[in-house]
């Protein structure tokens, strides 16, 4: 039942241990958090998945649908339903909206693009002239980012931070977004920080330096969360005594 | 060919249906290399052409506080393989009157074109005048294009130029605007431009803010590939009070393509003020790892970041 396995994971960057022989397990259709202190490696373990460049250097492996991603390039992973929704997606100037959301899918009409803004609660008149520029706000950047993605229709969404920088009105349309992509039967990995978020998911995964601290539901790892790494004075110095996974 | 004829040809090279193509509202002047092939003029425009041996010299003017409603298209075109086409004009937007002018300059079958322009255009106090400006070049890049403007933008009028050469080669491209700026005045000039091949495109855009409260901007966005090269130089002086000026210079370069932007701004009062945002190189990385998320290949993304960065800046009324 595992659509993606990330086994014994080592990536140095700068001479740094960023992924320390981290093991983690995905489920198919089921929606799993990531969650951790700042620096713990996050992004850098949706980037070593999505096979961006610069963090494909890594020792141990990677496999999705059991066959190994060493080697297959970021737009391959992608036709194969592998995706990622950036913490601070891209700005494109002079590119429409509607051109970006339906850059990877198979359908291109005006009227997806308008139900799937609708659906992400954008008014689809007020986007379907404008560009995906700095004159977005980051709410609307970010719920434009998950159309494209849902437009593609992925297997495996990686989401960093799908909360930053989105208020609480916004947010829902993206859990909704969510609820509907496990409908579907997606697999989705949501990096975290917030509470509200965590509570979306099915299972997580606590990370600190790099390391696996901890896994299972999300009222336990939620716990250990909010109770040890919020007011923590050894940030991304996790003593053996804590890795309990 | 009768004169109905070559304007069939131009309109079909420029992506329209010769059968139907303007309204009787619609006011348009064709220029086929030394001669005037078409024209419909309406009220308040006026446009005197002489056919020299070598082209055409022109006066075109819009009187005083009249408002055309509709965009005069003007088409320039050379069609056989080789040719000269030099057009003089002297474009007069007297006071307070509105106007904006959609022209073309297609030469789709091009070996060795030479089209050069001298215009002298005067936007008069408190008039408003949009020239937008589209090339249409063959795939052989044949073409020299030589256009050189000298504009005045009085008290309070607004001056706005576009060139836009996206499809077909771009050949050997040289222009040079050179504007001054009166008080209040608002000019803003763009080229976007995509070269390909051994295209050369040498950018001169020049805007003296003289008059209190001028502003200017001066926009290029530049693809270029193969062994395409550009130049551009964008020279923004302010010496009116509270003059704003800004420079906006974008080019992504790939392959064995060269750029090379020389912007030079100059404050000469202290309460102007001149931005300058220029951006050279590759695609962003960020960019194309985003679309490559989304299962593109690196060409296909490559394309679509070029293609929003040469987007229309500004909306043209009948466009
Ligand atoms: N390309 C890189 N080169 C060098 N160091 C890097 C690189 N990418 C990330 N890092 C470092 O790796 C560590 C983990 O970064 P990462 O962005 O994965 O953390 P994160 O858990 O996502 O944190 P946050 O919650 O702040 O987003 C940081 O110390 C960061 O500076
Ligand atoms: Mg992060």
């Amino acid at each position: 039942m595992n659509i993606l396995s990330v086994n014994n994971v080592t990536l140095t960057l700068d001479n740094k241990k960023i992924l320390d022989d981290l093991s983690l397990d995905f489920w198919r259709g089921h929606i799993h958090a990531v969650i951790g202190p700042n620096g713990a490696g996050k992004s850098t373990l949706a980037s070593a998945i999505m096979g961006l460049h610069g963090y494909t250097n890594y020792e141990g492996d990677i496999l999705y649908d059991g066959q190994s991603l060493k080697g297959v390039a970021v737009d391959e992973r992608a036709r194969r339903g592998i995706t990622l929704a950036w913490q601070e997606p891209a700005r494109f100037e002079g590119l429409s909206v509607p051109r970006f959301i339906t850059a990877g899918s198979q359908r291109k009409d005006t009227a997806y693009v308008k139900e799937l803004l609708g659906a992400l609660g954008l008014e689809p008149e007020r986007y379907m002239h404008r560009s995906v520029d700095r004159t977005l706000s980051g709410g609307e950047r970010k719920r434009i980012e998950l159309a494209s993605i849902l437009a593609m229709e992925p297997r495996l969404i990686l989401m960093d931070e799908p909360d930053s920088g989105i208020d609480v009105e916004a947010l829902q349309y993206i859990f909704e977004g969510l609820r509907h992509l496990k409908d579907k039967g997606v697999t989705v990995v949501m990096i975290t920080h917030s509470m509200a978020v965590l509570e979306q998911a099915d299972h997580a995964f606590l990370i600190c330096q790099g390391k696996l601290l901890d896994k299972g539901g999300v009222k336990k790892i939620g716990k250990y969360f909010a109770n040890k790494c919020i007011a923590c004075d050894h940030i991304n110095q996790p003593a053996l005594t804590e890795i309990k996974a | 060919m009768t004169k109905k004829d070559v304007v069939a040809e131009l309109l079909q090279s420029i992506g329209m249906d010769p059968a139907h193509p303007f309204g009787d509202d619609v006011a348009r002047i064709e220029i086929h290399e030394n001669r005037v092939v078409g024209l419909k003029l309406v009220k308040g425009l006026h446009v005197d052409a002489d056919e020299t041996d070598t082209g055409i010299n022109a006066v075109i003017s819009v009187d005083d506080g009249a408002h055309l409603e509709k965009p005069v298209h003007i088409c320039f075109g050379v069609l056989p393989e080789n040719g000269l086409q030099h057009i003089a004009l002297d474009i007069r937007v007297k006071q307070d009157a509105r106007a904006s002018f959609l022209a073309h300059c297609t030469f789709p079958n091009a070996i060795n074109v030479q089209h050069t322009m001298d215009a002298v255009i005067a936007v008069e106090p408190g008039a408003r005048y949009a020239y937008f400006e589209r090339h249409v070049h063959g795939p052989g890049g044949g073409v020299n294009v030589v256009p050189r403007a000298k504009v005045i933008v009085h008290e309070g009028a607004e001056f706005t130029t576009e060139f836009e050469l996206i499809k077909g080669r771009a050949g050997r491209i040289d222009f040079e605007y050179d504007t001054v700026c009166h008080a209040r005045s608002v000019v803003e000039m763009t080229a976007r431009i995509n070269g390909r091949g051994d295209d050369t495109i040498v950018i001169h855009e020049k805007a003296l803010l003289s008059g209190e409260d001028a502003r200017a901007a001066l926009i290029s966005h530049i693809a270029l590939r193969d062994d395409a090269s550009a130049e551009i130089y964008n020279d923004l002086v302010a010496t009116g009070d509270r003059a704003r000026g800004h420079v906006d210079c974008k080019e992504i370069v790939l392959g064995r393509a060269v750029a090379r932007a020389v912007p030079t701004v100059e404050v000469r009062n202290p309460s102007a003020h001149i931005t300058h945002e220029a951006a050279i190189g590759s695609v962003d990385s960020r960019q194309l790892q985003t679309l490559l998320s989304r299962g593109l290949t690196e060409d296909e993304a490559t394309d679509l970041i070029i293609e929003g960065l040469l987007s229309k800046k500004a909306r043209w009324a009948g466009d």
